[in-house]
């Protein structure tokens, strides 16, 4: 069987497919964002941690044979990101949002003068879990070929949405994140609380990045992400810096993302570049239809630099 | 969560001195709380009312001086000893988090926390505890969407939920109704009767004092200057205490409003979107007249604000017209400068300022670009600037170190003063005015209030928003009451009653 014979049927299987591959990495992105943007804080760095986490991820898998060892060693590569973030912000006078910049620079950069070696080479991927074996239409097989971290990923989102309400840790992270005066009369110290959500957003961001290099698109390229990392921040803010948006979010991107594949596999051949911008435009879209020159964000954590 | 909560615990103070390098901001204070006992602390702005409570409280350490709770000596190194022995204290500004539910503020600020929380439980212990409080207040909303005296109060139940027997009140009712002022000043008078709690309340509302403390201490310039009990006082003797022999700025007695007076300002059918954009203001008609001074009295958060940032063009409206002497107004500097309209809007430092920029820029904004004949300019001289600020600066009495010293420098009265100065200086026919006295001391009020009144004896139209309700009984020709965005009640001051203004503004009609 061939695409032809399920006919325009393919393209919402293959959106669905691409939506479940091509989220993944918004999936990690967005959550470790919105821990670090609940706790108050910006970390526009995660588009280098993401790429800087696919290069670690890649070359760890290449040199020990092990997949799942580079996914460890791209986490502890995200944190350090994270955490270099968090120290830095804790001095008066530093901007979250600028620091946030420069390390999405210098995390792409040392990327790329580390990376180039392992441009070659190919690194063992992390596996899949086959969900379409009861078909035998190869492109549903093919769909639901849904790999282990898209399954972390979402429980992870749920996990998160209960944690914010009723763990210690999470009413914290939400006390810090709305009122550092109301956190320092609870003897809380806003700085360390916000240390630790970057660090944690930076790993799950770095996990993100080993889910790029070692499933899909499953090699080390310097143009990896393009952009992921950024769009995974405008992410969290439509989602509301609720959990569970962000994943219902990240479907969306990724399922946006997959358009373009999909139109051109069923062999539209004019314009589908255009559906390549899909998630871009997106964004775009998002970020005016839901903002208003007259009002403040509903939801949005008190003390973040870009909603004050 | 503790049961010793059930006992009011008793505090003094001896010889209490704290120096700031060469300054002394308190001097040998001793006050004494007994157990029980509901007790008010006077004083002006800069009294040292804050430093004493705040090394009661453990924020400071007193540089001479020792604090008995009970009766017995005891050393408060930190906030934490304080609360440990059962003190506690209520700020002006709220210290609970917004976007948690009531519930959640109250159970993250305890001392231990499990990990992981079972809501049920902890439900089930709240609304346990809730029924021994007088308070009833719904623990399932965002503090956020709570009112202002719904805050207050879960600020103290909060206090008592940590088991603190002695409170602290810093200004309670400075954010609340007269009728939710009563209502909490009340329980908490209740639970002091009954022993269960021991009160310290720092206020400057007289009326307050008189109706529910027993005793009280004054201070000024961090040294006492009386103390005595409630019953013994009066209002008068209350005042002497706390601000000495300076001269008090007096009120211009009121000139009667002219028959047949111009409108200046009229406002028909305006709509505007308010903060959050779910809700409009919707401002059926108003009007102004020359010589009149129209009070807009509301609990902050009904829409008056976004009312007056309308006026000033600080928003925009979705319809409705605003004409100033028939013409329409839409706050451009033009129209302000055409029509006389003038603005003194609450913090000034934020709304009327540019902070960085010095008192003498600051203090140009209006005229800068104009010559003495009100000709614009193509070149600014900074000696004209300098001239100008100089004379405006002596006659409101601004105290700044220096004119080319940044706004931001000067403290809250006099940013006031200098905006003031710059508003009512030339030709005034409309003044919109908005809390002008918030957060300033005694003198620096009566001199505010004094200065307004007599621009409406000169003939201007003014347009006077207030939360503080004795304000507007003062000043105003006629009282509008705001409440859920619209204008839902209009008096003239001769029938003006309180009781009627206050069910009003909390919605009650």
């Amino acid at each position: 069987m061939d695409a032809t014979e399920i006919g325009l049927w393919g393209v919402p299987l293959a959106v669905l497919g691409g939506a479940i591959r091509v989220s993944t990495p918004f999936i990690f992105v967005s959550l470790g964002e919105a821990i670090t943007e609940r706790s108050g804080r910006i970390n526009l760095g995660l588009e280098g941690t993401l790429v800087f986490g696919a290069m670690t991820a890649y070359a760890v898998a290449v040199m020990t044979g092990s997949p799942w060892l580079g996914l460890l060693a791209a986490a502890a590569a995200g944190l350090c990101f994270g955490l270099f973030h968090g120290w830095i912000c804790k001095f008066r006078g530093v901007n979250d949002i600028a620091i946030g910049i420069a390390l999405m620079l210098f995390g792409s950069g040392l990327a790329f003068f580390f990376g180039k070696p392992f441009i070659r080479p190919s690194a063992p991927d992390l596996p899949a879990i086959p969900f379409g074996g009861w078909s035998d239409i190869p492109q549903v097989q093919a769909a639901l070929n849904v790999n282990v971290l898209f399954l972390i990923g979402a429980a992870l989102a749920v996990f998160l949405w209960w944690a914010f309400r009723n763990t210690r840790a999470g009413l914290i992270l939400r006390v810090v994140g709305d009122s550092s005066d109301a956190a320092r009369a609870m003897g809380l110290n806003p700085n360390t609380v916000r240390l630790i959500a970057t660090g944690i957003g930076g790993a799950l961001a770095g996990i993100g990045g080993a889910y790029l290099s070692l499933y899909y698109p499953g090699s080390w390229t310097e143009g990896i992400s393009s952009g992921q990392g950024l769009m995974a921040v405008a992410l969290v803010i439509f989602a509301r810096w609720n959990p569970l948006g962000c994943f219902a979010a990240a479907l969306l991107f990724g399922g946006a993302g997959a358009l373009g594949p999909a139109l051109q596999s069923v062999g539209v051949t004019q314009g589908y570049y255009l559906f390549y911008a899909a998630p871009y435009i997106l964004t775009l879209v998002i970020m005016i239809a839901t903002s208003s020159p007259s009002r403040s964000l509903a939801g949005a954590p008190g003390e973040l630099s870009i909603t004050k | 969560m503790s049961d010793r909560g059930k006992k009011a615990l008793g505090v003094e103070t001896i010889g209490m001195s704290m120096r700031f390098g060469a300054f002394t901001a308190l001097d040998d204070v001793s006050i004494k709380v007994p157990a029980g006992s509901f007790h008010a602390l006077l004083g002006e702005n800069g009294a040292g009312k804050s430093t004493l409570v705040k090394c009661i409280m453990g924020f400071y350490h007193p540089t001479t001086g020792d604090i008995l709770v009970d009766g017995r000596e005891v050393t408060i190194a930190s906030p934490k000893d304080a609360s440990a022995l059962g003190l506690g204290m209520v700020y002006q500004h709220f210290t609970l988090v917004p976007s948690l539910t009531g519930a959640e503020n109250l159970v993250i600020s305890r001392e231990k926390v499990p990990g992981i929380i079972d809501w049920r439980k902890e439900r089930a212990a709240l609304a346990q505890f809730m029924e021994r409080m007088p308070f009833k207040l719904p623990l399932d909303v965002k503090v956020a969407e709570l009112a202002a005296g719904e805050k207050q109060k879960l600020e103290i139940i909060k206090q008592l939920y940590l088991g603190r027997s002695f409170l602290v009140l810093d200004e309670p009712t400075s954010v609340l109704t007269p009728g939710e002022a009563q209502e909490v000043l009340g329980l908490v008078r209740g639970m002091t009767k009954a022993g269960d709690l021991t009160v310290l309340m720092i206020s400057h509302k007289f009326h307050e004092v008189t109706a529910f403390a027993d005793d009280i201490t004054v201070l000024r310039k961090g040294r006492l200057t009386g103390t005595g009990k409630v019953l013994e006082l009066s209002h008068k003797k209350m005042a002497a205490m706390m601000i000495g022999d300076q001269p008090i700025a007096a009120l211009d007695s009121r000139a009667p409003v002219p028959v047949g007076a111009r409108r200046i300002l009229t406002v028909k059918a305006l709509k505007a979107p308010d903060r959050t954009g779910l809700k409009t203001i919707n401002i059926g008609e108003l009007d102004v007249k020359s010589g009149e001074i129209v009070g807009v009295a509301g609990i902050s958060g009904n829409g008056q604000k976004e009312f007056l940032e309308v006026l000033a063009g600080q928003r925009t409206r979705d319809a409705g017209d605003v004409l100033v002497k028939g013409s329409p107004y839409g706050a451009s500097r033009a129209e302000a400068r055409t029509l006389n309209v003038r603005f003194i809007p609450e913090e000034p430092l934020r709304n009327a300022c540019a902070p960085r920029m010095t008192v003498a820029e600051n203090m140009a904004f209006r005229t800068f670009d104009l010559n003495e004949a009100g000709k614009p300019i193509s070149w600014i001289r900074m000696s004209a600037i300098r001239d100008y600020a100089t004379r405006l600066v002596e006659q409101f009495k601004v105290k700044t170190a220096s004119l080319a010293s940044p706004i931001s420098s000067l403290s809250g009265g006099n940013v006031q003063r200098a905006v003031l100065a710059r508003e009512l200086t030339g030709e005034v026919d409309l003044l919109i005015v908005s809390n002008p006295c918030f957060g300033l001391d005694f003198s620096a009020v009566a001199e505010i209030r004094a200065r307004i009144m007599k621009a409406r004896n000169a003939g201007a139209a003014v347009l006077l928003m207030s939360e503080d309700l004795d304000e507007l009984l003062e000043l105003s020709d006629r009282i509008f009451v705001m409440s859920d965005g619209a204008l839902v009640y209009e008096t003239p001051i001769a029938q003006a009653s309180v009781q009627t203004i206050g069910e009003h503004m909390a919605g009650h009609h």
